[in-house]
């Protein structure tokens, strides 16, 4: 459906490293390690050694102030030529997704002919800062001339000024954690436990029986010692499940566990784009097109709509710009951050209400078989470095398009800050 | 450093003085390939018996060396002059004549210098003329293994080539091979040579430029020493192993500039999709190297199921299933190379390793049985036998076994993974056409199996 004037961009393939509960094996890796070492399975796998690609867009949420250029250090880091352009971009989970329709679009338009898009987050190496009293008496300080006047700010020192700033999963306007948000929303949409954990033990399942047929063996290089993710519970079962107590929420209503909800993970994921034309002089077999792509936001602050929302207005968006139905797809990557996440939009796409007055359509807009959804698991077995689960995603996507020889396929991802990215890969038979 | 902590110190001053006083074995240290050093360094000695056949194309390799003949050897009488000693034998048809064995050697083997080298070009006994013919031809290897035995404390090493009548022009890469210090570790050997489909490489020094090797275990140890090696020569290599060896296969890959592709080679899937990569990556294969093996060692009787199957599957049947993916579909090309890693357990047995050794041994009957079919495509299969070699899972080896292995050889010292593949390289070469069905055993003759 791309105008002529725009070119295929090809996606090539993936590499990611397994991700890692917080605290865990990759405690002491920092992004940059854990994103040179995305970065350098990628290249083993397609042979870009000393190869100049056209850009690097990578980035993280959780981010030290002097990572200021963190994308590039990687590529100088790795085996990569290092004339190889790179920059970040930081749009919270939708991040790795987001960096991926950048280098399309500059693949689209000619500018370049080949790319990395990418992401990785440590919630282990996170970046602690200065109390904010402290920060501010440093500064005044740096700026203050006379000794008369620096003893006076010395003398405004505090002990309760050495604890320092932490980061923190709250969204700044509202100071609701993410969970928080979404409990909001699961009460609102009435999502009830019991098929929340049911979402959550597919994943388990899912996840396992891919990585038991040997699925990731392609888009996954070990890091560290560990060679699968380390959230993934094979034997995960709904009796299991229903015996975690609730996280976020209050009260009898309260669903949401530390089960269908993602942990803390550590992690990174990388995907090669190109254009037809590199693909074929480096004989490369094109596993999907990045057809196009949709990021949308709500005002979660004073309107109606919650948190995680946003997917709900953006996937429609998208598909009735490229004149596709939500039957249209052979496979839905329906990113889990928390299992009512994906029930709620499944919900509200099915709901006439919603669709009338929201979306403004006459018909819903639609059901997603289930059989096609998160096929191999998402991020509630696989974990969720925020800004690597974009990569994840549409590494995964591109292969299971490729094992079923053609169909077309859709990634819908919720973030922070009320956003959401969502895009359509296609392979043609 | 040397993983060889005996060897360092019976080569120091101190440590040397200690050890000859009480009689221990002082393990030579090995000259091995240098890039810019010249193969051969000091003049050389070549002999013939009467009636020969492979002088002159000797002659001619030597001159393309540009090695000193030594034409007077009667002025050679110091220690350590010469750097190999070349006799043709192939006009012995007789064992009165075995005696010209003994005249040219008798009074130039202590001439050789330390990491010298003995070349007997002889015929395949079968291949003689008469009765007498065929038996004088077979008395030479008990000379030249014997010959090996005795140089060995210097570094130097024996190796008897039998060159096929018609193949004289066959032989330039194994005597390059043999010659340099790329061949350090492989002793006492016996190589056959025949007529074969040959391409001369423009630079001797990178004959795998243009071609595709493909090394399977090549994450660590001796694949990723092939793996090296076969990139220094020129390969563009496809490095294989295991997904979890994913992330040390990624480093090979990276510094070698290859490409990595994980894969579990047992798999049902296995042939199918490395059929698929090579198709769609490379379009075909030049050279591939089976290396990945395991061992689960326990002697028969406390040997579970489980472990016989992983061995055999991993180690034998695994490389059928994919040889016959790449001869099926022709993804090996004209000039392809097939190089299966062996084992000298596999030659000799090995106590506890019933399943290793009888995987390995299979390997040689595979190469043997694979040799006619691939000479009709112009191709060839090859093995090595590896003996005793410094990996990560010999410094595992309490250390009676590990000492007992190291110097129950000719060069009294184990060999390093890099002997193995620059052997492997060597078959590999599109000059070793005429180099099909040998194994090659890479021990520093060691007396096991011999």
């Amino acid at each position: 459906m791309s105008p002529p004037d725009r070119r295929p961009v090809a996606i090539l393939g993936g590499n990611r490293i397994p991700f890692a509960r917080r605290d865990r094996e990759y405690a002491g890796a920092s992004n940059q390690d854990m994103l040179t070492a995305a970065l350098d399975g990628l290249v083993s796998r397609f042979g870009l050694q000393g190869e100049r690609v056209g850009e690097v867009a990578a980035g993280g949420v959780l981010k030290r102030s002097r990572d200021f250029n963190l994308t590039r250090e990687c590529v100088l880091g790795s085996a990569l030529s290092p004339d190889t352009p790179a920059y970040e971009v930081q749009q919270a989970c939708g991040t790795g997704l987001e960096t991926t329709i950048h280098v399309a679009n500059k693949i689209a338009l000619g500018q370049i002919e080949s790319g990395i898009a990418g992401g990785v987050d440590t919630t282990s190496d996170a970046p602690i800062e200065l109390n904010e009293d402290l920060r501010r008496l440093l500064l005044d300080l740096n700026r203050t001339r006379s000794t008369t006047g620096r003893l006076g700010l010395v003398r405004r020192l505090r002990p309760g000024q050495v604890v320092p700033a932490l980061p923190r999963n709250e969204e700044p306007r509202t100071g609701l954690s993410m969970g928080e948000h979404q409990a909001i929303s699961t009460k609102r949409w009435g999502i009830g436990r019991a098929e929340q954990d049911e979402i959550a033990v597919e994943s388990h399942r899912r996840l396992a029986a891919a990585y038991e047929r040997g699925f990731f063996d392609d888009l996954i290089t070990p890091f560290l010692g560990l060679e699968r993710d380390g959230n993934l519970r094979p034997d995960a079962s709904i009796e299991k499940l229903a015996k975690l107590n609730p996280v976020f929420g209050d009260g009898a209503g309260a669903t949401m566990t530390a089960g269908n909800s993602t942990p803390l993970t550590d992690g990174a994921a990388v995907v090669l784009l190109s254009s037809e034309e590199w693909a074929a002089e480096h004989s490369l077999p094109v596993l999907a097109h990045l057809v196009d792509a949709e990021t949308g936001a709500v005002d979660f602050v004073h309107g109606d709509d919650g948190l995680l929302e946003a997917p709900l207005f953006a996937v429609p968006r998208l598909l009735d710009r490229n004149a596709l139905g939500l039957q249209d797809f052979d496979f839905y990557e329906l990113h889990e951050a928390f299992a009512s996440q994906v029930l709620m939009t499944m919900k509200a796409w099915e709901d006439p209400a919603f669709c009338s007055e929201r979306l403004g359509r006459d018909e819903p807009f639609g059901s997603i078989d289930r059989g096609k959804l998160n096929v191999t698991g998402s991020s509630l077995a696989a974990g969720h470095p925020f800004g690597a689960t974009g990569g994840r995603i549409v590494g995964t996507l591109a292969k299971l398009l490729t094992e079923r020889g053609s169909g077309r396929g859709l990634i819908s991802i919720c973030a922070a800050g009320g956003m959401g990215v969502a895009a359509i890969l296609e392979r043609e038979a | 450093m040397s993983p060889d902590r005996y060897q360092s110190l019976a080569n120091s001053a101190f440590g040397g003085a200690v050890t000859k006083r009480l009689g221990l074995p002082k393990p030579p240290l090995l000259e091995r390939h240098e890039p810019g050093k010249p193969l051969v360094s000091a003049p050389v000695a070549l002999g013939a018996a009467r009636g020969g056949r492979l002088e002159e194309p000797v002659r001619e390799v030597l001159r393309g060396l540009d090695a000193h003949v030594e034409t007077d050897v009667g002025s050679v009488d110091g220690r350590g002059e010469l750097a190999a000693l070349l006799f043709d034998a192939s006009g012995i048809d007789d064992s009165v004549r075995l005696r010209s064995l003994y005249e040219f050697f008798h009074p130039l083997i202590r001439a050789l210098r330390p990491s010298g080298r003995v070349l007997v070009l002889a015929a395949p006994p079968e291949d003689s003329a008469g009765v007498r013919g065929a038996t004088a031809q077979r008395a030479i290897e008990g000379f030249v293994r014997t010959v090996a035995k005795e140089i060995g404390r210097n570094g130097s090493t024996a190796q008897l080539v039998q060159v096929t009548s018609g193949a004289e022009g066959a032989m330039e890469s194994t005597l390059r091979f043999l010659l340099s210090a790329r061949s350090a570790y492989v002793d006492g050997q016996v190589i056959r040579i025949e007529s074969g489909h040959l391409a001369t490489p423009a630079d001797w020094d990178r004959p795998l430029e243009g071609r595709t090797a493909a090394v399977t275990g090549a994450a660590r140890g001796i694949g990723e020493a092939i793996a090296e090696t076969l990139a220094d020569q020129g390969a563009e290599v496809l490095c294989i192993d295991v997904p979890t060896a994913g992330e040390g296969l990624s480093e090979v890959a990276n510094r070698i500039g290859g490409t990595s592709l994980t894969l579990d080679i047992t798999g049902s899937g296995a042939p199918a999709a490395l059929a698929d990569h090579i198709r769609g990556r490379h379009g075909r294969i030049d050279v591939f190297v089976h290396n990945a093996g395991i061992t689960r060692d326990k002697t028969l009787a406390r040997m579970s199921p489980e472990a016989w199957d992983a061995v055999l599957d991993v180690n034998l049947s695994s490389q059928e299933r994919l040889n016959d993916a790449l001869l099926g579909d022709g993804l090996l090309g004209e000039g392809g190379r097939i190089i299966s890693v062996s084992s000298v357990s596999g030659i000799a047995g090995n106590r506890g390793q019933a399943n290793y050794a009888t995987s390995k041994a299979g390997i040689i009957g595979m190469v043997n049985a694979l040799a006619p079919v691939l000479r009709e495509r112009r191709a060839t299969a090859n093995a090595v036998a590896p003996g005793f070699i410094e990996t990560a899972m010999t410094a595992a080896m309490p250390v009676t076994a590990r000492e007992a292995g190291r110097r129950t050889s000719s060069l009294v010292q184990g060999g390093l993974p890099v002997d193995v593949a620059e052997t492997i390289a060597w078959l590999a070469s599109p000059a070793s056409g005429g180099v099909n069905g040998n194994v090659v055993r890479v021990c520093g003759q060691a007396l096991v199996g011999a």
